[in-house]
């Protein structure tokens, strides 16, 4: 004897795009707040210390925003001419930056008039960075040379003029306080260590390079130009390990996330794209109104900050976690309802009853068990479920129509309803999945109420948008069938050109085989 | 002793009002099933006894009254036996001379019972007769004392019913019901109008109640009527009781007669309480309609027995107890006989929409697997869908399965995949496919590609909407799926828009052919390029199918024009063709022999043979009666030993058939005598040996047969070959170290394996079997005679209808051409 089989809602599994565990991650963010700067943003950088506030390069001014202010809660606007590249110090407490008149800049962050200036430079400066033991800063210009300061002396205690174009990106490790990286425009990135005098290692791009990354291990390096993203292996000598194309545009800017478990790039194509370190593949991406040129995730990735080239700046907050409250209020039973009797070991000599598991039905089936048709197709017209769940309904009316009720349970319903069922009708029909069931349904709901056509205004305004629904599909089908048409004739232009070129292949073959009998 | 071989598999049904006996209390149902009755432990579902020994259809069983260790039963045949069903002994047969269809006992009339038999000199009358049971000391007894009860009664066990005590007996026929009181002998008749009602409210079956006067109808509108105070004419009443809404198929009353069963088409047990309350209690979704109810004895039990061939037990209190089944019998059997290769079980279509595993060895059945999942609605008229084609893949992890609902022009097509999962020792559900094809689904099949795993797995489903699909497995690439496979479509193939109608994978895989109405075309199954068509016009192609092993360069095919066409794929020519209207086209998995079963004159004939014969290894014509509709070959767990040569086909597996009355019929190796030993005493055949003898009804003819084989000096060879055994037998089984050296042996053992002289060449033997049908040919004008013949004269040679055209000079042409020697083409 059997159990009753409830109705089989087919599932539909959903194009496109699936939904991963990062889709949900990335999706998370409020919707973006835009600040206009007066420049192209070339720099964004977060304070490694709360409250994370973050320092924007645009034009001739350094902004640092806080958190949630919209407003720059400080400007640094001494500079000539064009700023670059500023950047925190590990401790949050200087700020350094580039400039065009090739000078670098050293703040406070509380104050206001630079605290040391670094000249030496030649060229514009658009890479300035601290190494990781506070003391010195690195830079690169447009001069192709690569220095080292020292802070408290304000004097330069290095200068590498390795590269061959202009050096324009940079990072330095966090692991080793004397070794830092630079990229350059001659499609070379340069390893160097502070305690040398040449690079320690070069690595070849392809690309002229827009942005290096570090990982914080300092195993690997991420580097950036053209279209590419290549990860490099450093403990192996600078070995590519993957390169990725995801972009069509130049990449502009490279960004790890605080668990360093995603990679991002931010490109001219408009795009931000999201990889996973593991797989190398691209997870997630946002997309962006402008080209994208700087690219910051603040720790704990509570907000992405991306600076686009007509200087706007785009801000995400991250939406705060929902915290479920109703089910803090519903009380729970108790923990000892929950193992009485569970606890009990049966002896050797007990005979053991077991209960009948209890099987939930839906309410339709609950009312198709007892042949109650018209109840049963009223249970999925209910709006939750006709709305949110269309293939229950469908399923219900397919079941209903396998048991010959459908005529009946559609019959005999007022205005309402059948405006009810009109509008989900025409709504729905031109769906590839229910067209063949709602066809069906909507000749039954015509022959049905046809005698009382012309009685309500509702249900005539529903008829004629059901007719044009209708009408619109056929218009849309004929429209495929043409293009279907026009691709099969292209195709059929394909294969003939294939099918001669395997005739060529096939003589070939034959002519080969009787020169080989010959040779015999 | 070749005696041959149809052996028919009993399918329970046909039971007539099966009883539970309770003696002791609630141990054994009996019931009738075919020329048998079976007894059944009702505790353990075994089979405990068959009794056989009735030479047609048992219409009725009753237990005997005064012993309730015995058993009466009535058969077709015109005998009554009485059995001692403890020991499965007969004790006493009576002959009555006529068909008997229904079989009654009562506790007050101890040296009679009471048959339904058809009346003398009229059709479709019958009458109930009292039987008086000579008493004598012989086991076969003659009873022709018979005294008519009643007149114009109806031939069914359930439309005649005897009162309380046996005071009265009742019957009813259309819409006359007639009362018969012994003592009063007084006979009412009463008649429901026709024209009144809307419904059809004829009788369909009768029960009384065993306490009091009161009588319950069943009618075919769906009513039970009780009836009462109908000792008069006039002032009888009846009250209506309605659920069903279609024809009750029968009622039951228990013991006390406190409440009242009664079961129909819906497949739900209806219990009455009160009658006149209307309180009713229902065990519903038994599985399929119910034909019979049957109380025990102590009213603890019920029984209900079921159109799909199944009982039911079901505990007094309305608890599904268990139920016994063996093959379910399904409506129609369209998916066709296929081995599951896991488990060797014959799958077929089961109760609807599901698959049944009928395990052969034990006539169990192992599960049946829901396919359809939906709930089946028990009602006349509703387009049900259901399981149509199954496929296997070769390791027996993957299963196709295509359901579609009845409706002809837009059926409702899935096309579901599902897996076999070690843990669950079940199968589950991986893909499921909406609408596969357009139209109709013809043909489906796995490549069984066993050396490359499951990866290489490929279906191909062919369809009357002129294409054929070609799915494959393919990856989700998203590791955090829960399933890391699905199917879907690879490739659409098609044929100057012919339908297609059988698909078929060679042995190993690299090709496909795809018949299209007239044509079959062969197809790269890497590519997916066409590489040839064949075509044997006129007629479309019926079965196709690849040789194997060593014949794996054929293709067979066979068309509705009634030819048999072997195509050489190297060649790309048409090797031989046989005249012959093939049914079943079905090749052995594991030899290359091919079954061919054909239709002709109403009886089938089985023909076996190899590709690149064209003679056929055996042929076995008249196989039976019934047309055959489906085979399978199953793999023997174990090679079996077989003495016959004949038989060499049959060494590795089994051959079954399904005719279209649903019979499950196999070919038997072991003569009638073998397979009947222990019959002497006519215990017969025992629990474990559930199969007798379908050559009871054909052993005439095959006797007949096997005369006419020692006539030929066919058992010549047999007997040289068990000479020659010996020899080889003890070169095997001597221990090594006292065998003389090997050089000595070699010439005997050489020796041992030459044919004497006097033996024929197989060839020969070949001839002789030819020669053999076109004497029996000549003798009987039998219409049907084919034989395969070698196409390489001109012309094609058809034996049959045409042979018998020819003249006496150019059939002895014919039959030089047969005899020269062809073994030089074997050299190419």
């Amino acid at each position: 004897m059997a159990a009753y089989k409830p109705v089989v809602v087919q599932a539909c599994p959903k194009l496109g795009e699936k939904i991963t565990q990062d889709t949900l991650y990335w999706r998370g963010y409020k919707t973006p707040v835009q600040i206009k700067e007066f420049g192209a943003v070339n720099k964004i950088d977060f304070s490694p210390v709360p409250p994370y506030n973050y320092a924007v390069t645009a034009s001739s001014r350094v902004h640092i925003y806080g958190r949630y202010s919209q407003e720059p809660i400080r400007t640094f606007s001494r500079f000539w001419h064009a700023a670059y590249c500023a950047t925190y110090r590990d401790d949050g407490r200087l700020l350094a930056a580039g400039s065009e008149d090739s000078r670098i800049c050293l703040f406070d962050v509380s104050g206001k008039a630079p605290l040391r200036q670094f000249e030496g430079h030649t060229k514009p400066v658009h890479l300035v960075g601290f190494l990781s033991d506070k003391y010195r800063i690195f830079s690169g210009g447009d001069d192709y040379s690569s220095k080292l300061w020292d802070i408290p002396s304000a004097t330069e205690i290095i200068s590498y003029s390795e590269h061959t174009d202009y050096v324009r990106c940079g990072c330095a490790s966090k692991v080793n306080a004397d070794v830092f990286i630079t990229g350059s425009y001659d499609h070379t990135v340069k390893l160097f260590d502070a305690r040398t005098k040449s690079s320690v290692m070069t690595i070849e791009h392809g690309h002229p390079v827009e942005s290096v990354l570090l990982f914080p291990s300092g195993g690997l390096l991420v580097s950036a130009g053209g279209r590419y993203v290549k990860v490099w292996d450093v403990l192996k000598g600078g070995q590519l390990l993957v390169s990725l194309k995801n972009h069509h545009k130049t990449v502009t800017c490279l960004c790890l996330n605080s668990s360093g478990q995603r990679l991002l790039s931010g490109s001219l194509d408009r795009h931000v794209k999201i990889y996973s370190t593991t797989s190398y593949k691209v997870v997630h991406s946002f997309n962006y109104a402008t080209s994208i040129l700087s690219l910051a995730l603040s720790p704990e990735d509570e907000t992405i900050v991306v600076g686009m080239t007509n200087g706007v700046l785009n801000v995400k907050h991250r939406k705060p976690e929902e915290k479920n409250e109703n089910s803090q209020k519903k009380r729970q039973p108790a923990y000892r309802t929950y193992v009485k009797g569970r606890t009990y070991m049966p002896k050797q000599e007990d005979f053991c009853v077991s209960k009948p598991v209890k099987r939930v039905l839906r309410k339709y089936d609950k009312l198709l068990r007892s042949f109650q048709s018209s109840k049963a197709l009223d249970a999925v017209l209910e709006p939750p479920i006709m709305l949110h769940t269309p293939e229950v309904t469908v399923a219900v009316m397919q079941e209903l129509h396998r048991r010959g009720t459908l005529r009946s349970a559609l019959a005999g319903r007022d205005e309402k309803q059948v405006n009810l069922l009109l509008t989900f009708v025409a709504r729905r029909v031109i769906e590839p999945r229910f067209t063949p069931v709602l066809v069906t349904v909507a000749d039954m709901i015509t022959d049905i109420y046809q005698p009382v056509v012309g009685q309500s205004e509702i249900v005539d305004k529903q008829f004629l948008k059901l007719q044009q629904a209708i009408g619109k599909e056929i218009d849309y089908q004929e429209e495929l069938l043409e293009v279907l048409g026009m691709m099969d004739t292209l195709f059929a232009t394909f294969t003939k050109k294939r099918d001669a070129c395997l005739e060529e292949n096939k003589s070939n073959g034959v002519t080969e085989l009787i020169e080989a009998s010959r040779n015999y | 002793r070749r005696s041959p071989r149809g052996l028919r598999l009993p399918r329970g049904g046909r039971a007539a009002r099966a009883g539970v006996t309770a003696f002791p209390p609630c141990r054994y149902l009996l019931y009738a099933s075919g020329d048998f009755v079976k007894v059944h432990s009702v505790n353990t579902e075994e089979t405990l006894r068959l009794l056989c020994g009735h030479a047609d259809l048992v219409t009725g069983i009753q237990l005997n009254p005064q012993n309730h260790m015995q058993l009466y039963s009535s058969s077709l045949d015109g005998t009554i036996k009485l059995w001692d069903f403890m020991d499965g002994i007969p004790i006493k047969t009576f002959t009555v001379g006529s068909r008997l269809l229904a079989l009654y006992t009562l506790a007050g009339a101890e040296d009679s019972v009471f048959v339904v038999i058809p009346k003398k000199g009229e059709r479709d009358t019958f009458q109930l007769v009292s039987v008086k049971l000579t008493k004598g000391a012989g086991q076969d007894l003659e009873s022709k004392e018979l005294s008519v009860v009643l007149d114009g009664v109806g031939a069914s066990t359930k439309q005649t019913a005897f009162g309380r005590e046996g005071s009265y007996v009742v019957s009813v026929k259309d819409v006359n019901l007639q009362v018969y009181f012994f003592k009063r002998k007084l006979l009412n008749r009463f008649s429901l109008s026709t024209a009144k009602t809307k419904g059809d409210n004829r009788f369909s079956c009768v029960v009384c109640h065993p306490t009091e006067d009161c009588i319950a109808t069943g009618h075919a509108d769906g009513k039970i009527r009780l009836w009462r105070n109908f000792h008069s004419k006039k002032a009888y009443t009846y009250s209506a009781l309605h659920w069903h809404h279609d024809i009750v198929m029968d009622l039951a009353y228990s013991m006390e007669g406190t409440r009242l069963l009664s079961g129909g088409v819906e497949s739900v047990l209806v219990q009455w309480h009160n009658e006149s309350s209307c309180q009713k209690d229902f065990l519903p979704r038994l599985g399929s309609p119910i034909e019979c109810i049957s109380m025990s004895s102590d009213g603890a039990l019920c029984c209900t027995l079921h159109t799909d061939n199944r009982i039911t037990i079901i505990n007094s209190n309305l608890r599904f107890s268990r139920s016994i089944q063996g093959l379910i019998k399904s409506r129609d059997v369209k998916t066709g006989l296929v081995v599951d290769p896991r488990t060797k079980a014959l799958v077929l279509n089961g109760e609807p929409g599901h698959l049944q595993f009928y395990s052969l060895q034990s006539d169990q059945q192992l599960f049946s697997l829901d396919i359809v999942q939906r709930q089946y609605i028990h009602q006349a008229g509703l387009k049900q869908s259901d399981l149509v084609k199954v496929a296997f893949s070769a390791r027996g992890t993957w299963l196709a399965t295509v359901e579609e609902s009845e409706e002809v022009t837009d059926p409702e097509l899935q096309l579901k995949l599902w897996f076999y999962s070690e843990e669950t020792q079940s199968f589950a559900l991986n893909t499921r496919i909406n609408t596969p094809h357009d139209n109709h689904i013809t043909d489906m099949c796995f490549r069984d590609m066993d050396e490359l795993g499951d990866d290489s797995l490929i279906l191909v489903t062919t369809g009357r909407d002129c294409v054929f699909k070609v799915w494959v497995m393919v990856e989700d690439s998203n590791p955090e799926a829960h399933q890391s496979v699905s199917w879907s479509c690879d490739f659409v193939g098609s044929y100057h828009n012919y339908q297609a109608t059988n698909c078929c994978f060679s042995e190993d895989g690299s090709l496909l052919a795809v018949s299209f109405e007239e044509t079959v075309t062969v197809w790269d199954s890497l590519t997916w390029d066409l590489k040839c068509t064949f075509c044997h016009p006129p007629g479309n192609i019926r079965k196709i199918c690849f040789g194997r092993l060593t014949c794996s360069k054929y293709l067979i095919g066979a068309t509705d024009y009634g030819f048999l066409c072997c195509w050489n794929l190297l060649t790309c020519a048409l090797e031989w063709s046989a005249h012959l209207n093939v049914v079943v086209l079905q090749p052995d998995p594991i030899s290359e022999h091919i079954a061919a079963v054909s239709w002709l004159s109403k009886e089938s004939s089985l023909f076996v043979f190899k590709p690149s014969e064209p003679r056929p290894v055996y042929i076995q014509r008249n196989l039976c009666k019934e047309k055959i509709l489906l085979a399978a070959f199953v793999p023997r767990d174990e090679p079996e030993t077989i003495s016959s040569e004949k038989y060499l086909w049959l060494r590795k597996s089994q051959l079954f058939f399904l005719t279209d009355t649903q019979e499950l019929m196999t070919l038997s190796t072991k003569s009638l005598e073998e397979r009947l030993t222990p019959s002497s005493q006519q215990l017969a055949v025992e629990e474990s040996l559930p199969v007798t003898p379908f050559s009871v009804l054909l052993g005439k003819h095959r006797r007949q047969q096997a005369q006419e084989d020692i006539d030929l000096g066919k058992p010549v060879i047999h007997n040289k070959q068990e000479q020659a055994s010996p020899a080889v037998k003890e070169l095997l089984h001597t221990p090594a170290h006292v065998l003389p050296s090997a050089s000595f042996l070699c010439t005997i053992f050489i020796n041992s394996l030459l044919i004497s002289k006097e033996n024929k060449s197989a060839e020969e033997v070949a001839d002789e079997v030819e020669m053999e049908s076109e004497k029996a040919e000549d003798e009987s004008d039998e219409e049907d005679v084919t034989a395969m013949e070698q196409e390489d004269t001109s012309h094609m040679e058809l034996l049959g209808e045409m042979t018998c055209k020819l003249s006496k000079s150019q059939e002895k042409e014919l039959r030089k051409i047969r005899k020269m020697d062809y073994s030089w083409i074997s050299a190419f």
